[in-house]
């Protein structure tokens, strides 16, 4: 059966949208519930109630945020099963795990505590109230490591093999699945810049605060936190974007090319190229400007190991490809015959190849009939876009420096206790609120695009993962996500604006008078 | 450890376990959100109701969560062919679970009649729109559903959202939805200001009066009037995972799980048992009468498994394609790997779930809800 393209292109395009809809959330609430954590625990410490007061104003914010994000998770969640239903057959065995896991050890941990957060203030002890804020936090990122485990297994599938009788993947080691090195990268990666985004939010927030002059020794000591979680978080963000980038590199060559727009195998170490025009039919970058070395060092820690091109590549695919068809023919012949030895023989020796003969289901349904002409296109196929990953990858590069250098100086400001003295220090800090959304929105479209063509990379290709719907039904979902995403995305911003312009003194949380108090 | 078809068994009674679980704790959230402009004749009235459950809504939902994540990694052929095939009503559950969040939140962000209002009418669809879904999807599960599977195990369904409205399910949606009515009422009862709780109490016999003679109803057509489907031959328990390799009978009776292990009729009995302990108990305004509607809750699905057993997706359009609990599992090893997982943090949630619970405790009264300024 030949899978309608229309219904692919939709189901993606809805995954997407959805996936970076529910990124602008997560992050965020990643970031702010460590800095509710700290403020809080400083709180606990001193005794002085405007750290409390502090948790409970940056609360209100993180609350509205939490709830967008709890509601647009169980978007994900459903997706798998309504839209990508082969996926979650063919991978179901090894990739629900991480998944149910997290619900298990994670998720119910910050659901049922963050109602005691925001009620509990007057029902348990300071110590206590203290403790269900720290688990929250620990809920929260712990929440995000399974995730990450999950979505590593889609770039580096370790610790499972195909099993012909059940047309699907199965776990062979659990140990690799959890431990799977793409994970630990990814995982610090993400947080960070979740950590990142918080400290940002509450920075960018106070310095606004203090433009305006209004509670002026609250937004102080707020900025005074997110410069020093934002500074560790951002240097953090990039070292494991360096590790990430290595990791990428050793598993996944097409998306490391890609990213860097090498079309051809250069002598190591490679050279980075900063800027350039890249274009994909005449397989070039024009107005490259290069810097010897650099990639070679990034890209394989090393100086005399090669990062191989995008040409070479492709090479390389169609030759897994004429390997994989081996392992389909096989896996045909053991579902016939359960007990075929030469069969079995054939398919453990290329088992590993079996997803490449599954591209060609999106042009020939049996791939065994492929023409050359379409094992070339197949091939062809699993060059990514490359100048969107191109792009991509250098602004968000661009702006995790960036943030090392605002949160540096924020940190420096903060040490010197002139936080409030210079207005175009605080205009910057307002407006590079947004950076860190665009930061992680081009992060998610260079691990998540930069995988096409496959949706587990090597294993399933994407077009294949869909369900068997139709694309009207696919046209009305992803209609009415849309409709509603829409709606709340208005909704949730003028409810943001509104609480921030209220401010700690115009909710009663803080008292006016102490801007002037302190001036 | 055990056997794969220990294994098996123990996942198919984890499943059902997750799914009551979810409609216990999750049921009355949506009861109570369904019942909302009823129980509450104003806002303060509403706002008691709705303080009586957002300090635990939260985290009671995560049961639905983990029934979908526990059904994706031991359970991913059902996962698959139901979440797909029920696109549309899938759907329409998912904007309840959408909006239900946001409701909680933001409704008490803006103190406008009309904001409050809408957020009123949003939690109230999204706890009668999802009451009444998981019935009717739950009810098709005896008609059968139109899906097969070709050899690669790639799913085809032939039908509509509408198709799925036949008598027998929307029958199965009303008893859903009475049976979390009662739950949510019950839940009232035991947590709001003594008016509300006395209205509550009305409701929730009422609601329960109509549920008996539902599932009764509904027991008999079952019984008469709808084939049941068996595993043709000597049922494989412990070989690999393709609904394929095996045939399937139609025109049996689903009771015959009934005749063959006579312990099942311990559910439906608990269900009715229950139904008359809600009528006797829930005037007392305790406990007595939740712990009730939740046994009500608990005897209903339970009698629903037992009889579809060992099915889990019969499907109508190809009997073969069904999916059983012989045949849709998972490999061992991770259905080994999971169960180790929920025996180890099952406890946790449940440990810090119920000191939630006890912090959280006590009616709230319409003084309470004037002091507070909207919490959350």
């Amino acid at each position: 059966m030949i899978i309608d393209p229309e219904v692919v292109t939709l189901s993606r395009l809805q995954f997407a949208l959805t996936a970076l809809y529910h990124f602008l959330f997560v992050p965020l609430t990643l970031g702010l519930v460590w800095i509710l954590a700290i403020m809080e625990s400083v709180y606990v410490m001193t005794g002085r109630e405007v750290w409390k007061r502090m948790v409970q104003y940056w609360g209100v914010l993180f609350g509205i945020n939490f709830a967008m994000g709890v509601a647009t998770g169980v978007t994900m969640e459903f997706q798998f099963g309504m839209n990508w239903a082969y996926y979650s057959h063919y991978v179901g065995d090894v990739f629900g795990t991480p998944l149910a896991i997290e619900g298990l050890m994670a998720f119910f941990l910050e659901a049922t505590l963050v109602g005691v957060f925001f009620m509990g203030w007057n029902r348990i002890s300071r110590v206590k109230h203290l403790l269900v804020t720290w688990f929250l936090a620990l809920g929260t990122s712990l929440s995000a490591l399974w995730i990450l485990v999950a979505n590593a297994w889609m770039q580096h599938p370790v610790g499972a093999a195909f099993d012909p009788q059940t047309m699907r993947m199965e776990v062979t080691s659990f140990a690799e699945v959890f431990f799977n090195p793409v994970a630990q990268d990814k995982f610090v990666h993400t947080v960070s810049a979740g950590y990142v985004l918080g400290s940002m939010f509450v920075l960018s927030i106070s310095a606004w605060f203090l433009l305006r002059g209004r509670n002026v020794d609250f937004a102080k000591r707020s900025m005074t936190v997110a410069a020093s979680f934002g500074l560790a978080a951002s240097l953090s963000v990039v070292v494991l974007g360096d590790a990430s980038g290595y990791a990428v590199s050793l598993n996944q060559k097409m998306k490391m090319a890609a990213i860097e727009a090498m079309w051809h195998t250069e002598p190591a170490p490679a050279s980075f190229t900063v800027v350039g025009i890249p274009d994909l039919d005449t397989r070039t970058t024009r107005a490259a400007i290069k810097v010897p070395w650099v990639l070679g060092l990034i890209g394989t820690h090393s100086i005399d190991e090669t990062i191989p091109g995008i040409t070479e590549l492709v090479q390389d695919a169609k030759l897994r490809i004429g390997l994989g068809l081996q392992a389909y023919d096989a896996m045909l012949a053991l579902r016939r015959n359960p007990d075929d030895a030469q069969a079995k023989a054939v398919l453990a020796a290329n088992d590993q190849n079996l997803g490449y003969a599954l591209l060609l289901k999106k042009y020939v349904d049996d791939p065994r009939q492929a023409t050359p002409a379409q094992i070339q296109q197949a091939a062809d196929s699993t060059i990514p876009n490359v100048p969107v990953l191109f792009w991509a990858f250098r602004i968000m590069v661009g702006c995790g420096f960036y943030f090392i250098v605002l949160f540096a100086l924020s940190f420096w400001k903060a040490s010197r206790r002139q936080l409030d003295q210079k207005r175009w220090f605080l205009r910057l800090a307002l407006w590079s609120l947004p950076l860190p959304w665009l930061a992680i929105e081009l992060g998610w479209i260079v691990a998540e695009y930069g995988r096409q063509p496959w949706a587990i990379e090597g294993v399933l290709p994407t077009a294949l993962g869909v369900s068997s719907v139709s694309a009207g039904q696919v046209w009305t979902s992803l209609g009415g996500f849309v409709l509603f995403y829409t709606l709340l995305a208005v909704v949730d911003a003028l409810l943001m604006l509104k609480f921030v312009r209220k401010g700690p003194d115009g909710l009663g949380i803080w008292p006016s008078a102490d801007s002037a108090a302190t001036h | 450890m055990f056997d794969y078809t220990t294994l098996r068994v123990i996942w198919w009674a984890l499943l059902g376990t997750l799914l009551v679980a979810f409609a216990i704790m999750d049921g009355f959230d949506f009861g109570v959100a369904g019942l909302l402009k009823l129980l509450g004749r104003d806002n303060e009235e509403r706002r008691v109701l709705l303080e009586g459950i957002e300090p635990t809504w939260e985290g009671n939902q995560v049961w639905f969560i983990l029934a979908g994540g526990a059904i994706f990694a031991a359970w991913p052929l059902l996962y698959a062919a139901s979440f797909s095939g029920l696109y549309l009503a899938m759907f329409l559950v998912l904007l309840a679970f959408i909006l239900r969040p946001v409701g909680f939140n933001f409704r008490g962000k803006v103190h406008d009649p009309r904001w409050v209002s809408l957020w009123d009418w949003v939690l109230v669809a999204s706890g009668v729109v999802v009451m009444l879904v998981a019935g009717v999807a739950f009810g098709n599960l005896f008609l059968g559903l139109p899906f097969r599977f070709d050899g690669d195990l790639r799913m085809s369904w032939q039908g509509g959202f509408l198709d799925l409205l036949q008598p027998y399910a929307l029958l199965c949606g009303l008893i859903s939805l009475s049976m979390l009515l009662t739950h949510g009422a019950c839940w009232a009862a035991l947590k709001a200001d003594h008016a509300i709780a006395a209205r509550a109490v009305r409701i929730a016999r009422w609601a329960t009066l109509a549920y008996a003679v539902l599932y009764v109803l509904a027991g008999v057509w079952l019984a008469y009037g709808i084939p049941g489907y068996a595993v043709a031959g000597p049922a494989v328990t412990d070989g690999v995972s393709n609904p394929l390799y095996k045939q399937v009978a139609v025109g049996g009776s689903w009771f015959a799980g009934y005749l063959q292990y006579p312990g099942f009729w311990a559910a439906p009995l608990t269900a009715l048992a229950a139904a008359v302990a809600v009528q006797l108990l829930v005037g007392r305004r305790g406990v007595g009468g939740f712990i009730a509607s939740s046994a009500m809750v608990g005897g209903t699905i339970a009698s629903a498994g037992f009889a579809l057993f060992p099915f889990l997706l019969p499907s109508k359009l190809d009997p073969r394609s069904s999916l059983t609990v012989w045949d849709a599992s998972s490999s061992l090893g991770t259905l080994e790997l999971m169960l180790g997982a929920t025996v180890v943090l099952l406890p946790l949630v449940i440990l810090y779930t119920g000191w939630v619970y006890r912090v959280m405790r006590g009616r709230v009264t319409l003084a309470d809800v004037r002091k507070s300024h909207g919490g959350y």
